[in-house]
């Protein structure tokens, strides 16, 4: 492999704005007394000039990344009805919470005593997610919803092999998420593929017949990727858990069930959770999220280190780091604190009602827009959905030519971002739609009505549909040139070639 | 206040068109006998001024780096965040957007992730950057997944000399993949590796989790010739006096990009940065963001090599990475243009000066010594008469923060680490050195 020059990058990076000599930065002036650096350093580990950084002005930086800004969608742009994504607005508030330099100024490593305040708020924290998943308690460590799915596959090989009954296999359904077999495989299973019935749900019997002592687990996710709920939820449980198996929650349709049903009624052993979508700490365009776990009595022995206690003689909180039967550290520190902050916000802001309002919200926006596109679209499977639901554009590949991506194209002249497409993969031509319930019904009016045209359109011209998108920023980009020509830095035009 | 915008004629109406009477209809699929059937119990919901007061409360109940004067290190520092970076990556179109699977409205975040990985490139002498990962730990375990890839080993050896908590992080994700680390001792502050042979990589960090600085070609040439992969954990605001990583041979350079920019957050949000060379790339973890053109031949950016990821690859996929730390890089980003070459100098030469100032005032201390003769860049262990985490306490009552104290490491409890940060004054200095000889004396 090798990096290729530049295909004409002028000005799309802030490289192209540097003019030696140029700079942003002020630094202190030197004060006397101290010593030199070339004096406290060897000679042997300098350098002689410093790395090849950009030399902007100020204004040329804010200006550079104040541009690139604008060519970027964002929940505040516009609606955002990405399945499986759960794009619902970030709350203003939150970043003025995160941003209390008590938290956001709290360092690390500072002891138990510095950090009450931030204690209380993991301590608490963990109260509402336990009653919110009808768990028994949580750990913060995982990074994000991959994290906390090897956090809690750990967890669960910790308890087998307490059991005395190390396993080697985990089942997921072919609907699931990429994370969970990537994942299985990185806690040092087999993945056994469970296959998705005519019904788009898990089959009891399938599970059963599956089921057996080498079985560590299954991993679920309720509703799944099709926006269905798995009915025979508590046969499930019961197939898993007779063969000495864990019921693994794969947290990211949270959104639709939050104060209706809970994982720890319908069976489950384990659950993490993605406080980036049900939560809504901004996605920040990949990232930062949070991907908590939360587990049953009989796997809390076997949580990461430390987990917050709370000492009632003293009223303190503390760190409890000695626990023989812990996997051990899963984080550098404690996990990604300043987006709990936030999630903590919106769970104290909405209480009981207004989680409860959620769910409801969010499953009646995806049914009124499934109502409204059932007909001219096909949908995966017929009847109610959950909080996303799935279309298939099969029919208009094989009449029109035309293919989902062409319709999430399109989608972006009218004035929307598309929603998820080719996931699950068990959908051909699918397109997944998750509005949320922060969508009025007149933006879900608006979004039905760009469906409806782009239909006709495929009919009519459907040139403009594989021709779109032509009012974004820039047209379909070359996905395959980007790794056959592979250049992943900038580099300066002059040595391209 | 729950942000949906629903009225009751809303719902009425779209109740109609699905075609049911209530919204509990919608429900219908879920098992009644396994429903909550009461409301949880969360409280009652919050005006947005209670919700600010409560949570200014619980926050005024630490004593963080606003309240104390902070000369603490270990992998996080207290450096000033510049307005015009807070400004720029805290634009709500970087911070309330989605992964850019679909890049003709993405171009934005793809955009300033480039120039990060760019940037990241120059600071580690590496040919090839990702999008960035959890946080160092998580860096360096992925490191380790890539070596052991490479190399078809499961050994790897370890330096004493890092960050204990990313050490447990190694052995905590690595025990069901069978990888036998082995610590390398560092009694003198530097690492001593012994015998590497049949490792898949050796971990060092320059500098150290000591603050000392590394022989890394020494460390580099050793790995190679025994057919293993250097990793090195780096400090990215280091090289600007530094050589880099690369430069002395590193194969894959990781480190922890809090200090570019980002707040210290009690350990998050932060930045894992992962390098390494280009025959490496198709086993890097997480996205890259690469260049390539539209159907008009206009320039732009797509995530690319999505083949070793797991939304594609599945079980076989490089990582389990999918939510990264994406606004920490574009964060990062706007912080490397602010500072620049000269600002990177500048800065770190600062942090350097402030730094020995300080370890020079304390070796004069009574019971006090610089634990280690090996030259030290940023921050250095300090030897106290008597228990480090009690010193650290008293020293915080008068209004100073240091640390981490070292009593993870065997023999090391009277041991703690200073660090000083460009925000710091002589002045500061001065004062913090005295206020610890009274904790001392005390």
């Amino acid at each position: 492999m090798s990096q290729n020059p530049s295909p004409a990058l002028e000005e799309l990076s802030i490289y192209d704005l540097s003019i030696p000599g140029r700079r942003a930065s002020t630094t202190p002036a030197l004060e006397a007394g101290l010593p030199s650096a070339d004096d406290v350093l060897p000679a042997w580990a300098l350098r002689e000039e410093s790395p090849h950084l950009p030399e902007v002005s100020e204004l040329d930086m804010v200006r550079h990344y104040t541009n690139l800004s604008r060519k970027n969608w964002s929940i505040e742009v516009g609606a955002y009805p990405l399945g499986s994504c759960t794009m619902k607005y970030n709350p203003k508030i939150h970043e003025q919470t995160a941003a209390l330099t008590g938290f956001s100024r709290l360092h690390p490593w500072q002891p138990a005593e510095h950090a009450q305040g931030a204690l209380a708020l993991i301590y608490e924290m963990e109260q509402l997610l336990v009653e919110i998943t009808g768990m028994a308690r949580a750990t913060f460590q995982p990074a994000a919803g991959a994290a906390g799915e090897l956090t809690g596959l750990l967890v669960m090989r910790a308890y087998h092999e307490s059991q005395g009954s190390p396993r080697d296999t985990v089942l997921i359904p072919d609907s699931a998420h990429g994370t969970n077999p990537a994942t299985v495989r990185l806690a040092g299973y087999k993945v056994e593929q469970i296959p998705t019935d005519s019904r788009g749900l898990v089959d009891i019997d399938t599970v059963r017949n599956a089921m057996s002592e080498n079985v560590a687990g299954l991993m679920l996710t309720n509703p799944n990727t099709l926006g269905l709920f798995e009915q025979e939820i508590e046969e499930i449980a019961k197939a898993v858990h007779s063969k000495g198996g864990l019921l693994y929650y794969d947290g990211a349709n949270l959104n639709a069930i939050v104060g209706i049903i809970r994982p720890g009624d319908m069976g489950f052993d384990v659950v993490h959770i993605n406080m980036h979508k049900t939560f809504t700490t901004p996605h920040g365009g990949g990232g930062p999220g949070s991907g908590p776990v939360a587990v049953s009595s009989r796997l809390e022995p076997f949580l990461p280190t430390p987990i917050p206690g709370f000492d009632q003689a003293t009223g303190k909180y503390f760190w409890e780091e000695d626990r023989p039967y812990s996997i051990g550290r899963v984080h550098g520190f404690y996990g990604n604190f300043g987006m709990v902050v936030r999630a903590y916000t919106y769970l104290i802001s909405l209480g009981a009602d207004g989680l409860h309002n959620l769910s409801e919200r969010a499953v009646l926006n995806a049914n009124y827009l499934r109502s409204r596109l059932e007909g001219t679209y096909q949908t995966a499977h017929p009847g109610l959905c959950m909080h996303e639901f799935v279309l298939t554009a099969k029919k208009f590949r094989r009449e029109y030519g035309v293919r989902a991506m062409d319709i999430a194209k399109r989608l972006i002249d009218k004035g929307f971002h598309p929603p998820t497409v080719y996931f699950p993969l068990v959908v051909e031509e699918a397109l997944m739609i998750e509005p949320t319930e922060t969508e009025s019904k007149q933006t879900l009016d608006a979004l039905a009505d760009a469906f409806l045209e782009i239909a006709a359109e495929a009919v009519d011209n459907p040139d403009l549909l594989h021709d779109a998108p032509v009012r974004s920023p820039v047209g379909r980009l070359d996905e395959a040139r980007a790794v056959r020509q592979l250049q992943t830095r900038w580099r300066p035009a002059e040595t391209a070639g | 206040m729950d942000y949906t915008p629903h009225t009751e004629d809303d719902i009425r109406q779209m109740l109609d068109a699905i075609g049911v009477d209530s919204v509990d209809d919608l429900f219908a699929p879920i098992p009644q006998n396994l429903r909550l059937g009461r409301r949880l119990q969360l409280g009652d919901p919050k005006s947005e001024s209670e919700v600010f007061d409560q949570l200014h409360s619980l926050a005024a109940l630490n004593r963080a780096t606003d309240r104390l004067t902070c000369f603490a290190g270990g992998g996080a520092y207290d450096h000033y965040i510049p307005a015009a970076v807070r400004a720029c990556a805290g634009r709500s179109e970087f911070m309330t957007s989605y992964t850019p699977y679909q890049p003709e409205l993405s171009q934005g975040v793809l955009g300033a992730v480039f120039d990060f990985q760019s940037m990241i490139c120059e600071l580690t002498g590496m040919e090839i950057a990702g999008s960035g990962l959890y946080d160092g730990a998580a860096a360096m375990n992925e490191a380790v997944h890539l070596a052991s890839a490479a190399t078809g080993r499961k050994k790897v050896v370890v330096s004493r000399a890092i960050n204990p908590n990313y050490r447990q992080v190694l052995d905590s994700l690595g025990d069901s993949l069978n990888y036998e680390f082995v610590t390398a001792s560092a009694q003198a502050g530097v690492t001593d590796f012994g015998d590497v042979s049949g490792a898949a990589a050796v971990i060092v960090g320059q500098p150290n989790f000591f603050g000392c600085l590394e022989d890394v070609r020494a460390a580099a040439d050793l790995a190679h010739e025994a057919g293993a992969l250097l990793i090195v954990h780096f400090d990215p605001l280091s090289v600007g006096l530094l050589e880099s990583p690369g430069a002395l041979g590193a194969d894959v350079v990781i480190g922890e990009g809090q200090c570019l920019g980002n707040d210290l957050n009690f350990g998050g949000p932060y930045l894992g940065i992962f390098a390494t060379r280009l025959e490496h790339a198709r086993r890097m973890p997480g996205r890259i963001v690469g260049a390539t053109v539209d159907v008009h031949g206009k320039p732009g950016y797509v995530l690319t090599l999505q083949t070793r990821e797991q939304h594609i690859r599945r079980a076989k996929a490089t990582s389990n990475v999918c939510t990264d730390q994406t606004l920490m890089a574009v964060t990062a980003s706007v912080y490397l243009s602010w500072l620049g070459p000269k600002g990177l100098r500048e800065l770190i030469s600062r942090c350097v000066r402030l730094t020995h100032l300080a370890a020079d005032l304390a070796a004069e201390l009574p019971g006090c010594r610089v634990r280690f003769d090996a030259p030290f860049f940023r921050e250095f262990v300090l030897e106290v008469p008597g228990s480090a985490p009690e010193a650290l306490l008293a020293l915080a009552a008068n209004g100073y923060l240091a640390g981490p104290s070292l009593e993870a490491f065997p023999g090391m409890e009277n041991c703690l680490l200073v660090a000083a940060t460009e925000r710091r004054t002589v002045a500061q200095v001065e004062q913090m050195i005295k206020s610890l000889g009274q904790v001392i004396a005390a």
